[in-house]
C-alpha cells in the first residue's frame, strides 16, 4: 500500500498548556514495496509518526493515506480493524506488550483477534518461529521466563503472524547484543523480498538504513529535514552532523581515504569487500586513469 | 487515551502563588475549607468569592485550562443546584409549572451550595496545580511531625507517598503504550459488547503490573545500593523555609476571615 503524509502536524495534550508539537507540516511519499528508513534524533518525532499508520492517533492538521484509507483530525476509517490488520507495527521494547500464559498463546493473540482460522494460526506459529529463531520446544513456555532477546522475537512473531502488508519497525533491535541485531535484521530484509512487504524501518542505524533501505527520510523537530536515496542523503555529512547524526562507518572510510590519498571512490552503497577490489585495481593500475 | 491530561496536574510556574511555601498552602487551604461553610451572606460570600478568585489569577495559569480540569465536576455543581430547586419549599413561589412549584428560596439555597462547592473545589484544585507532588509531600511529613512522638511513621508514609506520585506519569505512560500495542493487535477497548471489554482489559494489565513489579524491585535495589536506610539522621536536600511572602500571605488571609465573620448575616 502507498503511504502518504499531507502537511502532517501534530499535538500531543492540544490545549493544555502542556501543548507540545511533536510533528510539523511533515509530507512525504512511501511507494508500495519500499523499504524506508526514518532517521532521527531521540525525540525528532519518528514514534509519533509511526502512530498515524494504523490509525492509533489521527492528525492535528493536515491528511495521512495508507492506501485506501485516510485519516485526518476528524475523518477515520470506518473498519480501523481491517486497516490494522494490513499494517503491522512492532513498537519499541515490544516485549513489553506480552502477557499470555504459552509463547505459542501469545504469538497467536494477533491473529485471533483478527479472525484468523485456527489451523491457518498453527500452519503460520511453526513458520514463523523458524524465521524468528525461536524454537519448538519454547512454544509452550512461559513468556517470562525467557531471556530479553527471546521475549523480544516472540513479540515481533506475534506481529508477523498476522501477515501485514506493511510492516512498521520503531527501533526493532535496540538493545539487542551485535550478532542478535544482525540476524533480526536479515529476517526483516528476507521477508520483506520474500512477501514484497512495504517496510518502514526507524532506526539510529546508519549502517542499517545504508544496508537495507532504498529510501531514507530524515526527521529533525518534527519536520523532514533531507529524503532520498540512501547512497545521495547519507553521505551528507556536514548535513547530517548538523541534526547530531553520523554518517555510515563505509562514508567514513572513503572520506578519510581521500584525505589521505587525494582519490575520490564515488559512494555506492558498495560492501566492504568492494570497496577493498576498486581500492586494489586502482594501486594496480597505477592510477593511470584519473 | 485523553493524551495524559489529569485534573489538577501540576503546571510549572514562577508566580507568587508557585513560590509559597507548601506548608503555608496547605495550611491555608485547610482553614478555607472551613470557613466556606461559614459564609451565610451575599456580602461573605463575595469575600470568600474574591479571594479564590484573586488567587486563582494570582497562579498566572490560563483560566481556560483550570476550568476545563474542572469540568468532571461541572456536573455536581449543577446537580447541586437543581437537587436544591426542587427539594426547597421556602419563600416566595416563583414559578409554577402544572403544581410543580420553584421557590425563591429554593433558588437562593441552591445558588449558596452549588458557589460554596464550587469555591472548594477550585481553590483546593489551586494547590495540585501550582506545587508539586514533592513539596506536597515534604510539607505533610513536615507538618506531620510532631505525631512521631507517638510512634506513627511519618517518614515511611511520606516516602510511600512521594514514590506513588513519582511513579503516577510513569505508568499512565506505560498504559498508553501498552494499550496502543495491544490495539495494534486487534483488541478494542472501545466497542463491542461488555464482556468483550472487560476481556480486553487482561492484555492490559497483565504487562503493566510485570513492569510494576519489575520496577519496584530495581528502584528498592537502587535505594539499598545508594545507602537508604529510613529517616533517621537523614539530611533533607531541599529545606522548607519560611519567607517574608508566607508571613504576608498568612496576615492577608487572617484578614480574610476577619472580614468573613464581619460580614456574616449582611
Ligand atoms: N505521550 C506524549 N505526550 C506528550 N509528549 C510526547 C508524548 N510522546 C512523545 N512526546 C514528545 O514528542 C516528541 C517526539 O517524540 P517521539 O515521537 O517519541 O520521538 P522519537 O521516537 O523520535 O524519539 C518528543 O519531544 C516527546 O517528548
Ligand atoms: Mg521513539
Amino acid at each position: 500500500m502507498d503511504i502518504t503524509f499531507n502537511h502532517v502536524s501534530y499535538i500531543y495534550q492540544a490545549n493544555t498548556p502542556f501543548a507540545h508539537k511533536a510533528i510539523d507540516d511533515l509530507s512525504f511519499h512511501i511507494p508500495s514495496g519500499s523499504f524506508t528508513a526514518v532517521v532521527g534524533h531521540t525525540g525528532s518525532g519518528k514514534s509519533t509518526l509511526i502512530q498515524h499508520l494504523n490509525g492509533l492517533i489521527r492528525p492535528s492538521d493536515g491528511e495521512v493515506s495508507i492506501g485506501d484509507y485516510r485519516l485526518t483530525n476528524n475523518a477515520k476509517p470506518a473498519d480501523m480493524k481491517e486497516l490494522r490488520s494490513r499494517v503491522g507495527v512492532v513498537f519499541q521494547y515490544p516485549e513489553h506488550q506480552l502477557f499470555e500464559e504459552t509463547v505459542k498463546k501469545d504469538i497467536a493473540f494477533g491473529p485471533e483477534n483478527f479472525g484468523v482460522a485456527s489451523e491457518e494460526i498453527d500452519k503460520r506459529i511453526s513458520r514463523i518461529t523458524a524465521d524468528v529463531g525461536l524454537n519448538e520446544e519454547q512454544l509452550e513456555r512461559s513468556p517470562f521466563d525467557l531471556s530479553g532477546g527471546q521475549m523480544r522475537r516472540v513479540a515481533i512473531a506475534g506481529v508477523l503472524a498476522v501477515q501485514p502488508e506493511v510492516l512498521v519497525l520503531d527501533e526493532p533491535t535496540a538493545g539487542l547484543d551485535p550478532r542478535g541485531q544482525h540476524e533480526m535484521m536479515e529476517m526483516f530484509h528476507n521477508l520483506h523480498e520474500q512477501q514484497r512487504l512495504t517496510t518502514i524501518l526507524v532506526t539510529h542505524s546508519m549502517e542499517d538504513a545504508v544496508r537495507y533501505a532504498d529510501h531514507v527520510i530524515i526527521l529533525n523537530n518534527g519536520t523532514k529535514y533531507m529524503e532520498g536515496k540512501p547512497e545521495d542523503v547519507l553521505s551528507r555529512k556536514e548535513a547530517l552532523q548538523r541534526v547530531q547524526l553520523d554518517v555510515p562507518e563505509m562514508v567514513q572510510f572513503l572520506d578519510a581515504f581521500e584525505k589521505k590519498f587525494g582519490k575520490k571512490i564515488p559512494f555506492r552503497r558498495q560492501s566492504a569487500a568492494a570497496i577493498a577490489s576498486e581500492i586494489r585495481d586502482r594501486l594496480r593500475e597505477g592510477d593511470r586513469y584519473e | 487515551m485523553n493524551n495524559g491530561l489529569i485534573i489538577g496536574q501540576y503546571v510549572p510556574g514562577e508566580s507568587l502563588v508557585h513560590r509559597l511555601d507548601p506548608r503555608t498552602k496547605i495550611t491555608v487551604i485547610f482553614f478555607f475549607v472551613f470557613i466556606v461553610f461559614l459564609a451565610n451572606s451575599v456580602v461573605s460570600y463575595s469575600v470568600l468569592t474574591l479571594f479564590a478568585l484573586a488567587s486563582t489569577f494570582t497562579t498566572r495559569i490560563p483560566i481556560y485550562y483550570i476550568l476545563k480540569g474542572l469540568t468532571p465536576v461541572w456536573f455536581l455543581i449543577v446537580f447541586t443546584f437543581i437537587l436544591h430547586l426542587i427539594v426547597t419549599n421556602e419563600g416566595n413561589v416563583l414559578i409554577n409549572i402544572i403544581g410543580f412549584k420553584i421557590y425563591s428560596g429554593g433558588v437562593i439555597q441552591g445558588f449558596a451550595i452549588s458557589m460554596r462547592f464550587f469555591l472548594l473545589i477550585l481553590v483546593t484544585s489551586l494547590l495540585t496545580l501550582t506545587t508539586t507532588p514533592i513539596e506536597i509531600t515534604d510539607a505533610i511529613e513536615d507538618m506531620l511531625h510532631p505525631l512521631k512522638k507517638v510512634r506513627f511513621p511519618v517518614h515511611e508514609l511520606a516516602l510511600m507517598m512521594s514514590i506513588s506520585l513519582r511513579f503516577i506519569p510513569t505508568l499512565m505512560q506505560e498504559t498508553d503504550k501498552i494499550s496502543k500495542a495491544q490495539a495494534s493487535r486487534g483488541v478494542d477497548f472501545r466497542t463491542g459488547p461488555l464482556k468483550e471489554r472487560i476481556k480486553a482489559v487482561v492484555p492490559l494489565l497483565v504487562p503493566l503490573f510485570v513492569s510494576a513489579f519489575k520496577r519496584a524491585e530495581e528502584l528498592a535495589m537502587a535505594m539499598e545500593a545508594r545507602g537508604y536506610q529510613g529517616g533517621e539522621g537523614r539530611s533533607k536536600l531541599r529545606e522548607l523555609k519560611l519567607e517574608k511572602r508566607d508571613f504576608i500571605i498568612f496576615a492577608l488571609f487572617i484578614a480574610v476571615v476577619i472580614t468573613l465573620f464581619a460580614t456574616r448575616n449582611y
